[in-house]
């Protein structure tokens, strides 16, 4: 539908001096017009990537101007192993968090989408968690997995299941499953709210043929609701388990990577020892080695756009 | 995009139920007796919005509780409050900087959203209208920009921010957030002016209009839902934004909310739970009043930015 709109403003140029062309040319206009964009995206985006990379070269502390060591803080990284625990934290955090929201987020949609009384409002209601800071969501989670006074230990207690509170955030494993819960509980409306406006595409004469052909729910979900939402999962999945894998802002709040490392995650680390430490090659390291996870995720989304422009015959615009 | 097999999305009726197809469908649900639907609909709905909204809801309690019944859970019941108190806001109000966080907060989220949203206006239309030469590697760049996350980039930052002078001044973040506002809003507003007929540009053209005007008088205008969307969702990625604030600022005064209550509120203090929730309510409750009045707008531009 763009190749109609290219020919245009020709005339113009044929006895066009310099300056009109800088004004007319489309090539030159279209500069002008990305001006704005790139320069923050240079100065802000792309050179500190480049500078990020550097960085984690050279043994730059707060305040010191570093020099080039080459593979010196990888070395050490790699004989360090609170690096790999969280290495290890960090997918297990990823994978578990969105293999559940991904479950939970396709089960929501698929109940949002059935016809009920106050639709409307039910889904405006289940995107709260999405909106609020996740900070402030965290600190409410902390004080919800509070070790005295937590509502979830007393509720179990009154119950009978338990006799002591439950340690949530100073165990290690208890830890870790708060964390995940807490990142589930805030990723599902995004995850789900995206899938059921795909849900909405899906023509409902498709049910109807199937049911009169007698298929079961479960087929109607298998061989036409599933296949016809894949690329929209690919493409949610892929931008969830990307926010997943560089979470910061979560760990940071509720349990600042403790109790003894366990829920460190690549960003907590790198913050702790760049900022915090002022190792600011080593911090480099460490978030400059999250870059080939976020390519191979990178990659996976960009097959899953073309999967999806090549199933849905969209021309390549 | 008329050409699709399926029906392109209609944002607008994700959220207001009221789509064309959701009318058919009731067709097919007379086929559930009433229980199943309870059981298999209704019952696992519950559960799940119960457990989304608690967390506000144990929020906005623990704000208004007397010290006494936050911490002695034997003698009260813990999940309601007879006697409500605004002893926490008042204390956040006059004995703490809050006022200023939140001021610097919204400061700060207004203008880096209205700085990206002009420069998201011009690059989306110069990618979608002009099709300079490159058009679509750039739209390519700005789509992996978007996929950059602030958590490799803060390190390389503060000390760009370091060397620019930057340390410590509001002027850090507003100039660092639209390296995340940028490449979304653009995406978001491509897709938006793709869906404006070029026909209307096409005629101005032929009247003599210049791109600018182009631009401001046709193009702007008939975007205004999509700017609004990316305005919104902006300012509310601004409005949570939490590594780049942590790093970037030191000082008690200019730091913004969620900084703020994670460092300035979390002491040894064993009392600090009401003002600590009321902290959180309080910062919550602007993005949950402006999401209330653009609910259809913000879940167009969630999925707007997923869909293209």
């Amino acid at each position: 539908m763009a190749d109609v709109a290219i020919p245009r403003a020709k005339p113009q140029m044929t006895e066009a001096g310099a300056w009109a062309q800088l004004k007319h040319n489309r090539n030159w206009l279209g500069f002008w017009f990305m001006v704005p964009a790139m320069v923050f995206l240079i100065f802000f985006l792309a050179y500190p990537l480049g500078l990020g990379i550097w960085l984690s070269f050279t043994d730059t502390r707060i305040g010191r101007v570093g020099h080039f060591i080459a593979f010196e803080n990888y070395e050490w990284l790699w004989d360090d192993s609170i690096f790999w625990l969280s290495v290890f934290n960090t997918l297990l955090y990823t994978f578990v968090a969105s293999a559940i929201k991904f479950g939970i987020g396709l089960y929501l949609a698929l109940l949002l989408n059935e016809h009920m009384p106050f639709k409307a409002m039910l889904r405006a209601m289940v995107l709260i968690p999405f909106i609020v800071p996740t900070v402030l969501s965290a600190l409410a989670f902390w004080w919800i997995f509070d070790s005295q006074f937590s509502i979830i230990s007393w509720s179990l207690k009154h119950l009978g299941l338990i006799n002591q509170n439950i340690n949530f955030l100073g165990d290690t494993t208890w830890a870790r499953i708060c964390v995940i819960f807490a990142n589930i509980w805030r990723g599902v409306p995004f995850v789900a709210i995206t899938l059921l406006a795909g849900l909405q595409t899906v023509s409902p004469s498709l049910y109807e043929a199937a049911t009169l052909d007698g298929a079961t729910r479960w087929q109607n979900f298998r061989y036409i609701t599933y296949p016809l939402l894949t690329p929209i999962i690919a493409v949610v999945m892929t931008f969830s388990v990307l926010f997943t894998f560089t979470d910061f802002q979560l760990i940071w709040a509720m349990t600042r990577g403790g109790p003894v490392n366990a829920t460190h995650l690549m960003a907590t680390l790198s913050y702790q020892r760049a900022i915090i430490a002022g190792q600011l090659g080593e911090g480099a390291a460490i978030s400059s080695a999250m870059i080939p996870f976020l390519l191979a995720a990178i990659m996976v989304s960009w097959f899953g756009l073309q999967r999806r422009k090549w199933q849905q015959g969209e021309s390549n615009d | 995009m008329t050409d699709l097999p399926t029906r392109s999305i209609d944002l607008k009726n994700v959220l207001s139920g009221s789509a064309p197809t959701a009318d058919h469908s009731e067709g097919m649900s007379y086929l559930q007796s009433v229980p199943r639907r309870l059981v298999t609909l209704y019952l696992p709905l519950t559960i799940i919005v119960v457990v989304l909204l608690f967390p506000f809801y144990w929020m906005a309690l623990t704000s208004v509780k007397p010290d006494e019944q936050l911490l002695d859970l034997d003698k009260y019941n813990p999940f309601w409050t007879w006697n409500p108190t605004f002893k926490h806001f008042h204390k956040l109000l006059f004995e703490s900087y809050y006022p200023y966080w939140l001021w610097n907060t919204m400061y700060v989220a207004i203008c880096a959203t209205v700085l990206s949203i002009i420069a998201s206006v011009f690059a989306a239309y110069a990618i979608v209208r002009l099709r300079y030469k490159g058009a679509n590697l750039v739209g390519g760049l700005i789509f992996l920009a978007y996929l950059v996350p602030p958590s490799i980039l803060f390190i390389p930052l503060a000390t760009v921010v370091y060397q620019y002078g930057l340390f410590d001044s509001p002027l850090a973040l507003i100039l660092t957030y639209p390296t995340i506002l940028i490449p979304f809003s653009t995406w978001l507003l491509m897709g938006y002016f793709k869906t404006i007929p070029f026909e209307l540009e096409e005629c101005a053209l032929i009247d003599g209009a210049s791109r600018w005007q182009i631009l401001v008088k046709i193009v702007v205008p008939l975007a205004i839902p999509g700017l609004i969307s990316a305005f919104i969702f902006c300012f509310t990625l601004c409005w949570n934004e939490f590594i780049y604030a942590l790093t970037f600022l030191q000082s008690t005064s200019n730091k913004t909310v969620p900084v703020a209550i994670v460092n300035e509120f979390v002491d040894g203090d064993i009392y600090r739970w009401g003002s600590l929730m009321a902290g959180a309510l309080a910062g919550s409750l602007p993005l949950v009043i402006l999401y209330a009045f653009f609910v259809e707008h913000y879940v167009s531009a969630m999925t707007g930015a997923v869909k293209e």
